[in-house]
Order: structure tokens, then sequence, then C-alpha cells
């Protein structure tokens, strides 16, 4: 019944704030705020972020300035006599009062962004997205798309063996690609720890969280490349998970789905072709370098205590039956997380013939490889 | 109460301490114990000071320079431990120990051989904790937050020895609660009604009950992820049944509480420490009382705010962040009680005053960025970024340990006979002031930038303000190498302090001689 008189008061009071802020004396700041974001939701976000923020200041500026007058005025030597004085009820009662209908008024339009963000109804586009250690999935619901997100700067970069390039830490091999203008819903999920999807510019930091699926969803205006992080600690590579979220125009999103799903049919034939060894490993030292290094290590070591080494492992010596198990099942208590799903059957393949390939496991071993069709009688 | 004076009324008066290292394996008096803990504290301290060292020179520049991710998740986690478990609680239950009894007239806590017991067995669990950093596999890696399942199915091994050095802080810190809820019950001079009782008691009284209500729950938590990991159950584990956010809610029911017990017993060394140098009665006094059992009360009711983006259904969300709000209140009226105190005062500035002034202002920047992370859609941006870290480490350091500072400078010379040296004091003050700042206030910055917190490493546009960030920790650091040569330099000699030490101080401790004799107040005073 208020809702109405309220909000636009407050929505003038919000828009006059943020136009004060966001004009060019302002523009030095850029790094050092909060970014406006291009969603209707993220730059009401953060109109409230500012509007909070100036109450604090000017509350701020008001009792600091009567207590360093205090601090000058009242000094032993200026004032040898103190007052009396030790209570006040009206004085006291104000100010329990006075700040509640701040909070009040706060608490308004606070209220009410938040019930925008919680409008969970269907998206036009829904995206299944998946954090697991340390890196993201992404599962078009409507066009049967699936692909992962790895960060690709370099570790060499990273241990400043070369310099670091423009979007350090923050760029990924594969983008998820969104149209602007479509409500586009995420349905947001872990497959190991705990993680967090984080995108500034739409304002949606969501938890994912392994055994439940949560939605966050947004409408983007302005096509562009956005980046973001996992924010919250998923382990040792917490640090090195981000988003990258690049915005087309409709056509151009619909030409990359088209891409996308002959891709996948290209991949169905690389599972049926002859594969040699070499090609195997070729094929496999990639996949290792994306997704195995991180723990086992690039010299196949591990780290010992937490890590088993693949050098010399009876597994990948001897075991091939566990050695695809253990790659499609992942090791119970362990981190070591099923990869079934996560790469294709060649990619499973080829990364299973590497290890037993590699740093001359070949020689200590019974040097077998594993091809596609394994994978795929695996599974059958 | 008149038992306990009974057995302490022979002829006692004036029998010292046991020699040698018995004194301190075996003591029953408060100021010896209080004088453990706190010296404890101040080594962890520097242990878990020394990790936020490593944390700031690795995050000086971008990229990995000093130590592994690995190593570098188990400093945060360790420093966020050891500072919170080992630094900050201790010294305040130090404070109560050297301070209540003297404060209420007692001649010592109600339960002593409880009050050794629960310091005793604090080296034990720090020990265990710390030697976890020499384990196979690692110390703890989770965050001092150790959110389930990376602290149980993704945990190493060391894991099960930080959750019997948790439970045995947990231990360590009820008896310590009960001890001083049970003295300031039971053992008040006569005349001292509770409406009477210094509010460093009353901070006291309050926070024991926090603490005796939530450790049981911090220790439910970790003993549902010992059951996790070791006897097959599944409380925090989707996979089995179980239910990651469950963990979430225990630990922060026990998490939200746990940060209000370390800030009440500052508030309480605030009033004092503004009242004497202001040479003027505290304003409001009651209203200290009830805005301080107001917060208390609804620290119960706000733990989801920490919680905001597991995806809680609107109505929980609004609930907290109302609830959340709404602790601005009361929390206002502290500060403007203090503020008020001040007005008309005659102010003089020694280090005790300067450290609690700068706790009152540093303290309410921390309020307001914490007013701020309470907006829940503001939230969904500030959660879990350096913004965050910048506002916790503002009302804890500039906060709690301020406040612990400001006590030690104020109480030393009833502690230990002598003044501390003025000037160095004043020094040491600057120092941790500017370090303070220059710390933490680009955080808020970088966080706002968009830089998470607990990461290695970080975009290039985060670089600048880290590099100072990590200056000023370094710059913060060093100069607590100065509070202990201080400190020291006070135990060993100084200048005689007076009775009354301070020439604006009340309450019943300063109507002792300085140093405070081993046993004070036998025969209990009376208090009109």
């Amino acid at each position: 019944m208020f809702k109405k008189a309220t909000t636009s008061a407050h929505k003038r009071l919000l828009v006059g704030l943020i136009s004060l802020l966001s004009s060019k004396t302002y523009a030095a700041w850029g790094d050092m705020n909060m970014t406006e974001g291009v969603t209707a939701i993220s730059q009401e976000v953060f109109g409230l972020h500012m509007l909070i923020f100036w109450i604090c200041v000017v509350i701020g500026l008001i009792v600091f300035s009567i207590m360093f007058y205090s601090m000058f005025a009242y000094t032993k030597k200026r004032n040898p006599n103190p007052s009396k004085f030790h209570e006040n009820s009206k004085l006291e009662l104000a100010w329990t009062i006075v700040p509640f209908f701040i909070l009040v008024f706060m608490a308004i339009p606070a209220s009410n962004t938040l019930t925008k963000i919680y409008d969970d109804t269907e998206g036009d586009i829904n995206i299944q997205v998946v954090g697991y250690q340390w890196k993201w999935q992404y599962k078009y619901l409507e066009d049967d798309i699936d692909f992962f997100q790895n960060l690709t700067t370099d570790w060499d970069e990273i241990y400043n063996k070369t310099p670091k390039g423009e979007h350090y830490l923050e760029e990924v091999d594969e983008a998820v690609v969104i149209p602007v203008g479509k409500k586009v819903r995420f349905l947001i999920t872990a497959n190991d720890v705990i993680h967090s999807w984080w995108m500034p510019d739409f304002a949606i930091k969501q938890d994912a969280i392994p055994g439940f699926i949560n939605t966050a969803w947004t409408v983007v205006d302005e096509p562009g490349t956005y980046r973001g992080k996992c924010t919250e600690l998923c382990g040792k590579n917490h640090g090195f998970m981000p988003v990258v979220v690049k915005v087309v125009p409709e056509d151009e999103y619909h030409t990359w789905v088209k891409e996308k799903k002959d891709a996948a049919l290209r991949m169905a034939e690389l599972t049926t072709k002859d594969w040699s060894a070499s090609e195997l490993v070729q094929r496999g030292e990639a996949i290792y370098e994306k997704n195995c290094v991180a723990c086992h290590q690039s010299n196949g070591q591990g780290i010992s205590g937490i890590f088993p080494a693949l050098a010399g492992s009876d597994i990948a010596l001897n075991n091939k039956p566990r050695h695809i198990e253990i790659l499609m099942e992942g090791v119970q208590g362990a981190a070591m997380a099923s990869y079934a799903n996560q790469l294709s059957e060649v990619d499973l393949a080829a990364v299973i013939t590497y290890t037993r390939q590699a740093w001359g496991n070949s020689e200590k071993g019974d040097g077998q490889i594993v091809v596609p069709k394994d994978i795929v009688d695996y599974k059958l | 109460m008149s038992a306990v004076i009974e057995s302490h009324g022979h002829d006692d008066h004036h029998h010292g301490p046991a020699k040698g290292l018995t004194r301190w394996l075996y003591t029953t008096n408060h100021k010896d114990i209080g004088s453990l803990y706190l010296w404890f504290s101040f080594a962890m301290f520097l242990i878990g000071g020394a990790m936020a060292m490593v944390i700031r020179a690795e995050l000086f520049q971008p990229g990995m320079q000093i130590v592994e991710p690995e190593f570098y998740n188990q400093m945060l986690t360790l420093h966020g431990l050891i500072m919170v478990f080992g630094a900050v609680m201790p010294a305040f239950v130090g404070l109560a120990n050297w301070l209540v009894p003297m404060m209420v007239g007692a001649p010592d806590m109600a339960l002593p051989r409880m009050n050794n017991l629960s310091f005793w067995i604090l080296p034990f669990a720090f020990f265990i904790l710390l030697s976890s950093l020499f384990m196979e596999g690692g110390a703890p890696n989770f965050g001092w937050t150790f959110y389930a399942p990376l602290s149980t199915t993704y945990a190493p091994p060391s894991v099960t020895f930080f959750i019997f050095s948790v439970h045995i802080m947990g231990a360590s810190s009820i008896m310590g609660s009960i001890n001083v809820v049970v003295t300031i019950m039971n053992m008040r001079a006569p005349g001292m009604s509770l409406m009477k009782m210094p509010l460093f008691v009353w901070s006291w009284l309050i926070t024991a009950y926090l603490l005796i209500a939530v450790m049981p729950v911090l220790a439910g938590a970790v003993t549902m992820m010992l059951m996790d990991i070791h006897f097959g159950t599944s409380f925090f584990n989707a996979a089995g049944g179980g239910d990651p956010v469950l963990f979430q809610h225990i630990f922060w029911f026990f998490g939200h509480p746990e940060v209000y017990i370390m800030i009440l017993p500052a508030f309480g060394i605030a009033s004092h420490i503004i009242e004497t140098f202001s040479r003027k009665q505290l304003f409001g006094y009651s209203s200290m009382v009830w805005a301080m059992a107001s917060i208390a009360i609804l620290s119960f009711v706000v733990w989801a705010h920490h919680m905001f983006t597991v995806g809680l259904p609107l109505a929980a969300e609004l609930f907290f962040m109302w609830a959340t709000m709404l602790i601005a209140v009361p929390t206002g009226v502290k500060v403007f009680n203090w503020v008020t105190t001040m007005f008309k005062g005659s102010i003089t500035y020694e280090t005790p005053m300067l450290f609690a002034i700068a706790f009152v202002v540093l303290f309410t920047i921390g309020g307001f960025s914490g007013l701020m992370l309470a907006i829940t859609p503001a939230d969904f941006q500030y959660h879990d970024t350096y913004f965050v870290v910048a506002h916790f480490h503002y009302v804890l350091v500039p906060g709690s340990i301020f406040s612990i500072m400001a006590a030690v400078y104020y109480w030393i010379p009833k502690w230990t006979g002598n003044m501390y040296d003025e000037r160095l004091g004043k020094l040491h003050f600057w120092l941790s002031f500017t370090g303070v700042n220059v710390t933490f206030f680009p955080q808020h910055w970088i966080g706002l930038a968009g830089m998470p917190r607990r990461v290695p490493d970080y975009a290039l546009q985060f670089a600048d303000w880290n590099m100072i960030s990590s200056v000023g920790a370094f710059l913060f650091g060093a100069s607590q190498i100065l509070f202990l040569f201080i400190v020291l330099k006070t135990v060993m000699g100084g200048k005689k302090a007076t009775s009354k030490v301070w020439e604006g101080a009340r309450g019943l401790e300063w109507t002792v001689e300085s140093p405070a004799p081993y046993h004070t107040f036998s025969t209990p005073p009376k208090i009109n």
C-alpha cells in the first residue's frame, strides 16, 4: 500500500545519486568502486550501494564532527572543570528512534530490489552451471550444448616466467555465449565442493552447492565480454577459475549454437575412427595439461601425501580396467572426481593412453592403450 | 559466598606466590592466570601475525612469488583460527581474570582450580593445531569457516587434529565462561547491585552467556564433521543424502554470536577508558547495558546474513536483512554515548585514550560497512570479496585488538606497579593506527572493484592497492615488536604508579595499591 508512493520518491533519489556519481568528476573512481554493470538489476544494486554509502557518510560526518569538536574544545586545558551530566532520557530516546526510521528508509528500496531479483520464472534460455575443482561446466538445456570452461592463463605467467597478459587470470578457453535482450536463467550447482558463480556486471553471485540447484537470471542489453570469478574457497586453485560470458546479438547467437552442434557431430565421428597409439598420446597430452596437472603435476609425480603419482603407479602400468574405472567413477573419499561427464569418450581414451605411455610408463608396464571404443563399452 | 571468602580469609593476606615454574603450572590465582592468558594470547598474536605477513607478502604483487597456492590456503586458515581462538578470545579471558574479581570486590575467581585447567589446556590445543603444518598433506586449508565438504571429504588428513584442537578450545572457553558467570553472580561485594557493576563486568557477563550458548554448537558441528570423515555418516555429504548448507547454518549459528563475543568486552573497555580520560561520568550507563544485551540477543537471529548467496528463500533473505539492520540501533546508541561522554569533558590524551578514540572511530567505520553488507541485494556484490575482508578486519583489528591494547596500557600500571613509557606508547599508537588504515582501507576499494577473498593471486587491475595494503601490513606487523618491548620495559621497571594511577579513574581496582597485591579483597569492600 505504502509501496507505490515511496518507490517513486526513492527512485528519483536513487537516479539523482547515480547520475551524481557517474558524472565525469568521479570517472577516476573506476577501479575503486562497485561496477554499475549492464543490467537493470545491476544498476539498481549499484544505486542501493551508493545510497547506503552516502547515508553512512553523512551520519559519519555528523557523529565524527561532534566527536572531533569535543576532542579539541574540551581538553583539560580549555575546560578544566568537566560537566556533571550523565543521562538525558529524551536525547537517548531520540537517537534510538531516529536511526530506526533511517533503517526503514533503507530497507524499503532494498526489499523491493530483492523481490525483483527473486523473480524465478522460466527463462527464454536455461543454462545449467556446474562447478568443478577448478572449472565450470555449462549445459544449454534447450539446445543440448555442453562444454567446460577452463582458465587459459599460462602457468608461466602466473609463476612470473613470462609477462602477464591483459586479461591475466580472467581469460578462459570457451566463453558462455548468450544473446542480448533474452531472459537467461542459470541453474547453478556443483559436483564436488561448494563454488560460487559471480558475474559482477549482472550482479549475480550464487553459490554452487553439491546436491542443490540454485537459480539466477539476467537480461543483458549490451553486447560485450564480461568477466567474473569463483568466489567461494574451493581448494588449491580457487583463485584460478574465472567466469567469462560473451553477450552477442541474437543472430550471432544462433550461428554459435549451430557451430556447437556441428562440432558435437564431428566428435561423434572421431569416436568411431581407428586410433593409433601416437595419435592418442598426442591428443591425451593436451587433455592432461588442461585437466590433470593441477593435482598430478606435469611430471606425473603428484604431490606426496595428497595427490598420488601416476608415473610408475601400478594401475597405470598393469591394470587397464581399474585405470578406466577410476577415470569413469572417481575415487570415493578422495579429491579424484569422475570424468565420465567432463570429457568425451575420445578425450578419456586419449588421456588414459597418455598416462600409460608417458614418463617411461610404457616401458615399465604392459603399455596397453585405450581406444574410444573401450570407454563406450565401459559405459554400456 | 561466605564459604568462598572464609577459605581465603585465614591469614594469608601477605602470602605471596610460589617460586619458579610451579607457580605458573599450579597457580589458582586469578592474577597469575590472567597474566598467563595475556602472554599466551600475545604469543599467538605474533604467530598469527607472522602468517598474515606471509599472506601480504604473497599478495604484494600479482603472480605467485613466495608460496604455493596449497600453502597459501593453509596460512589463511591458520591465521584466522589463531587470531580468533588464540589471540583475541584468550586476551579477553586474561583481562577478565585480572579485572573481574578486582572490579566486583571478590578475592579471586569463583572456581580457581577450573580456572587453572581452562588455561592450561589451551597451549595443547594450539600445539596440536600448529603441528598439523608438519603433517603429511599439510595443515587445514579450508578457511577458518571450514565449510563442508571442502573440510570433510576433500580435506587433508590433518583435519582430525584440527577437530580435536577445536574441541579443546571449546572446553577451555566454556570453563572460562562458567567461571566468569559464577564469579559475577555470587561474589560481588555487598551493595554492588547488577546495575552498579562496572561496564567491563557487564560486558563479560553477557559475553560469557553467549559463549556458553554457542561453543557447544561449534563442538556439535566439528563432531558431525568427524563422524562424516571417519564413521561413514553423511551429515554434510550430498551424495549420501546430507546437506552442505546445514553445515553453514550450524557454523554461523555459532559464528555470529562468536563475532560479538570478540567485540562486547571491547565495548566495556572503551567505556572505562573514555570515562576516565574525559574526567566525566559515562553518559547513559543503563542504555549501555541495555544496548549490549540487545546486541547479544539479536546476535542469535542474524546468522544467515553470512549466507545470502546460498539460495535461501526470499522470506528468509528479507528477515535476516531486516534483523541485521536492526543491530545498527543499539550499536549506534553506544557510539553516541561515548561521544556524549567526551562532550563537555576535560580530556587528556594518554596512550589508552588514543587507542580508545581510534577504537570508536574505526569500529564505527567497520559498523558502517557492516550495515552496507546487511543490504542483501548489495551483498550479492560484496559477498566473499575483499570488501568483507576490510569490514571484519576493521571491527577486529582497530576494534577488538585496539581495545585490548588500550586495556593493557590502561591497567598495566595496576598490574606491574610501574608506568609505561608514554612517549613510546604514543609512538606505538601512531604506527599501529597508520599501519591498520593503510592496510585495510584500500581493501574496501579492491573488494568493490571485484577482487574475491581467499585467493593467492589476482588480476592486474588490483595490483596497486594490494601493494599499498601490504606495505601497511608490514608497518603494522613491525610496530607490534615495539609493543612487546614497551610491555617488557614496564614489567622490569619504570616510574612507580600510585594506587589511583589516573586522575579520572573510577572503580574498585583503583582502591588497591599498585602493583595489586597477590590477594585482594579478602574482606569484601562496602559499596554505597
